[in-house]
């Protein structure tokens, strides 16, 4: 088995895509690791959509843990000068009013034609919406990032998702443990591969056609 | 003093909760801002067939789980319950919500036990979308066009228009009998400030009901609080109910 990237990488990559100035929305899991790594001299401000904008990093220690300071995964973060804090209408009419620059979320499929599926794996209903949707409509760029196929090693990016949809035609970028692949209005463009993967080998766990990007690059941090 | 909405108890404040009411229930998860000590006194009180609107309704109280490994507890605040006791209580048929949750392996989960039992009717929600039902509700607006849901499963049975180029969905104002809520600090009028991240759907909730309850871990004279930092005006509230010192 050829060595993938671990979720801390993946966070890593993912936080290049953070741009000096931008608000951005983190979602469960990975994405919210990515807050770890902003690139250096950039200044990004982070929305969470229980009602902060600008939360601060995660606490580290139990003195520092607020039952009245959590992230939308339920994690104590902390305070941060310049943060807000607002209800929950105030807090949609940032993500649905396409004010949000970036999401990044955590996806269980992605077609070629960028369609999400991230909320429902059928036989396990009711599923989870949260603020998923909303941010999958409302946000001005939306990144997945997500291991590139199932446990059982089936792809995960598809032709068409077989879950329900959190959004159609939504994503922007796909992060893996394995590639970084654009969503274009042409298909999917692979454009960075993990190391010691070739274009054949991703293309074998990917279902639909890649693209292959004139300046194809290895990931790097 | 001619106005004062600030009641001894929690069960005086819930007494007239009738089977069948719409109760809005504010909160964010195990995170701080769930009216807690309302929800229990609903339980007391035993009102049945309710709806249940919240975010995150709760798993309940967690009895005797299956043998197994230890699971890390979840970390919930000090004198901690969810609207998730009342479905266990089997005081709920359907429950209006962002996030069922997953109940971890070996627990159980009444919301999903029900549910999956053909006793429970869950309409799932998008989170944004609730809360401006909500928020519609409590403005005087009967319906809105929202961008989220078409492509989706949450279109299905919506009308559907297009504006600007983008398909979006006819929602209806979400509205309630009753709305529990969480604050920090009140007045005697029935002002409200929050705290942190535990306004979220407080906030939202408070006024979008015939009748607002809120739940506070402090009552100030009036006038303490700061006019320009007050969040919910005490239009919006009802009755205010100080929580017992931890």
């Amino acid at each position: 088995m050829k060595a993938r990237l671990d979720e801390q990488t993946m966070a890593l990559r993912v936080a290049r895509e953070f741009q000096d100035g931008m608000v951005i929305n983190l979602g469960f899991g990975i994405p919210t690791l990515a807050s770890n790594f902003i690139p250096e001299g950039r200044e990004v401000i982070f929305q969470s959509e229980n009602g902060c904008l600008g939360i601060g990093p995660m606490a580290t220690s139990e003195q520092e843990m607020d039952f009245n300071l959590v992230n939308a995964t339920g994690q104590f973060a902390t305070r941060r000068l310049g943060m807000s804090f607002f209800d929950h209408a105030e807090s949609f009419s940032m993500i649905r009013g396409k004010h949000i620059d970036l999401c990044v979320l955590g996806g269980l499929q992605v077609s070629e034609k960028g369609d999400l599926a991230n909320f429902l794996i059928p036989g396990r209903e009711p599923g989870n919406i949260g603020g998923g949707m909303d941010l999958a409509f409302g946000a001005a760029r939306l990144i997945i990032v997500m291991t590139h196929t199932t446990k059982d090693d089936k792809p995960k990016v598809l032709k068409r998702c077989t879950y329900p949809l959190t959004a159609p035609g939504c994503v922007d970028l796909i992060v893996t443990d394995i590639a970084v692949i654009e969503v274009t209005p042409d298909g999917l463009l692979l454009k960075e591969t993990a190391p010691d993967w070739t274009v054949k080998e991703i293309q074998a766990l990917t279902e639909p056609k890649l693209k292959v990007a004139a300046d194809l690059k290895q990931i790097s941090l | 003093m001619s106005i004062n909405k600030i009641l001894d108890s929690f069960d005086e404040a819930v007494a007239d909760i009738f089977d069948g009411a719409v109760i809005l229930v504010g909160g964010f998860g195990p995170a701080d801002g769930t009216p807690s000590f309302l929800i229990r006194a609903l339980v007391k009180q035993g009102a049945k067939n309710l709806t249940i609107v919240a975010n995150t309704p709760g798993q309940g109280r967690q009895e005797s789980p299956t043998p197994g490994p230890p699971r890390p507890a979840i970390r919930t605040p000090p004198n901690y319950d969810n609207a998730g006791l009342l479905i266990q209580n089997d005081q709920v048929t359907k429950v209006i919500c962002a996030f069922p949750g997953t109940p971890p392996p070996g627990m159980r989960a009444p919301l999903h036990d029900r549910f999956l039992a053909g006793k429970l009717e869950v309409e799932l929600v998008p989170q944004g979308t609730m809360a401006e039902r909500i928020r519609a509700a409590k403005a005087g607006i009967p319906a809105f066009y929202t961008p989220t849901g078409p492509g989706t499963i949450i279109e299905q049975g919506k009308e559907m228009r297009v504006f600007d180029g983008i398909p979006c969905l006819l929602e209806y104002a979400l509205k309630a009998d009753f709305a529990l809520i969480r604050a920090y600090k009140a007045d005697r009028w029935g002002n409200l400030v929050y705290r942190g991240t535990s306004r979220n759907f407080n906030g939202a909730m408070a006024g979008a009901a015939k009748v607002t309850i809120a739940e506070v871990d402090q009552i100030v004279p009036l006038g303490d609080l700061d006019p320009e930092a007050i969040a919910t005006p005490a239009i919006y509230v009802h009755r205010v109910v100080l929580r017992p010192k931890q």
